[in-house]
């Protein structure tokens, strides 16, 4: 297992495996990562990045291996687990008929939180979409339902933060707007997991980088470039 | 969680889904034209003998029912499947069977919406007299509905994780609702029959639409949670 440092784990993985149907996609990962920390997951296509990055936010249950997160187990505490973690998955999970405010005020309903137009104009003002306000998602570019789908997670900033390819579809702005909200989760205590293949994008916002390579975790060191590839 | 969130989350759920019907009216359409189609068929199937007609009319009208219905609580997680919408809304916090009870609350909503213009047009094609106990008709008719809708909204769950889910959904469903469509068709018939239902035969066949509809509910509402994840 990789320790980080003596901070409480916020991602403690031990010999998580996941099968589907006779495929094994994660191979018995050890993954540690603390409080107030940021780390990239690389690899190669089908290395398992996605299915570990859905075990840790409860979306699917190892087939084999404990998984604890944020001090809960995975997936009997998954719950308890949910209320915290935040994810921005390949799709934006957007409702093409309802307009951006819309769609942010469903999200603040789900989650519990008491309505605030306030809040979701200072979102949208935020990500950049105050003019789309109420225009259906249904028009809108994948750069701006990506916006819109962090825009979710601003509503209700995560103490684990969960990232997959976050940076496609984004220009520069987007990828800004990215690392800054990465980075302000980490500094008020939280945890960041960025699956990437784009390290060049990450590495204002990553402490580490971790490989897996066909299912298992290779290294975890700091800061560690990944070879630019065409 | 209170029960005020769950509501409060129950109620995001039904707004959220009927917005997006009302806006596109899509699937309201072609479930309503369907549903016409199917009775006019069943008229041309049984001859133009009205005697007869009126005799298999009670079965004609649920089957049309649990036919175009079937069509609807498909598209209900077609939407949440479009996008990754689905794994969004299984984060949130909060227990799922809120998501079970908004939707099944906006599928009672839609089926009520085309009966509304199904049992008119069944009577006229039909010559059928509904006005003989019309309390009582639109007693089987909500009990029935709502034992259907909700095991159709449990299924609907069930299948929308797999690729052949338009196929799977009825090849589920149909078998389990046998009980409340003998006891619906015959309620709904005796209620129909010559002068009314003079022998009171409607009485036991509508309590086992209760029990259905009793059991059912507590059933799904306990499992959900199980069948909706991946």
């Amino acid at each position: 297992m990789i320790l980080v440092n003596a901070r409480e784990a916020t991602v403690d993985l031990s010999g998580v495996a996941r099968r589907f149907g006779r495929r094994w996609v994660l191979r018995g990962v050890d993954l540690s990562v603390g409080a107030g920390e940021s780390v990239a997951l690389m690899g190669n296509n089908g290395s398992g990045k996605t299915t570990l990055l859905r075990v840790i936010a409860t979306l699917l249950r190892p087939t084999r291996g404990s998984a604890r997160v944020l001090g809960f187990d995975v997936p009997a505490d998954a719950a308890r687990v949910r209320a915290q973690v935040g994810l921005l998955g390949h799709q934006a999970g957007l409702y093409e008929d309802l307009t951006a405010a819309e769609n942010l005020r469903f999200s603040q309903q789900m989650a519990g939180l008491q309505h605030d137009a306030s809040a979701i104009d200072r979102v949208l003002a935020q990500i950049g979409l105050s003019p789309e306000r109420d225009h259906r998602v249904r028009g809108f570019s994948a750069g701006m339902r990506r916006r819109l789908a962090l825009g979710r997670l601003l509503l209700r900033p995560p103490r684990l933060l969960l990232l997959d390819e976050p940076y496609a579809a984004f220009d520069a702005d987007g990828v800004a707007l990215v690392n800054r909200f990465a980075r302000q989760v980490t500094s008020a205590g939280g945890t960041t997991v960025i699956v990437t293949h784009d390290y060049a994008r990450a590495q204002g916002a990553v402490d580490r980088v971790v490989r897996l390579e066909e299912g298992r975790v290779l290294d975890g060191l700091p800061r560690e470039p990944e070879p630019l590839t065409v | 969680m209170s029960w005020q969130l769950e509501a409060s989350r129950v109620r995001a759920i039904v707004w959220k889904d009927l917005t997006a019907e009302r806006r596109t009216k899509a699937n309201f359409n072609a479930v309503v034209f369907f549903a016409a189609l199917t009775l006019l068929l069943f008229g041309f199937a049984t001859g133009p003998n009205p005697e007869r007609q009126r005799e298999i009319a009670g079965g004609i009208l649920w089957l049309t029912i649990l036919f175009s219905g079937v069509l609807a609580f498909n598209r209900s997680y077609e939407q949440e499947l479009e996008g990754g919408a689905l794994d969004v809304l299984l984060l949130y916090p909060g227990e799922r069977r809120s998501i079970f009870l908004g939707k099944l609350v906006a599928n009672l909503g839609f089926i009520a919406l085309v009966e509304l213009i199904l049992v008119p047009t069944a009577a006229l094609l039909y010559q059928l007299p509904f006005g003989n106990a019309p309390l009582a008709l639109i007693s089987v008719l909500a009990l029935g509905s709502f034992g259907f809708v909700t095991l159709g909204t449990f299924y609907a769950a069930m299948a929308s994780r797999v690729r052949a889910r338009e196929v799977l959904l009825p090849l589920l469903l149909f078998p389990m609702l046998v009980p409340l469509l003998v006891g619906a068709v015959e309620a709904t018939s005796a209620l129909l029959g010559p002068g009314g239902d003079v022998m009171g035969n409607s009485g036991s066949w509508i309590r086992l639409l209760i029990v259905f509809d009793l059991i059912f509910l507590v059933a799904t509402v306990l499992v959900f949670d199980y069948v909706i994840e991946d």
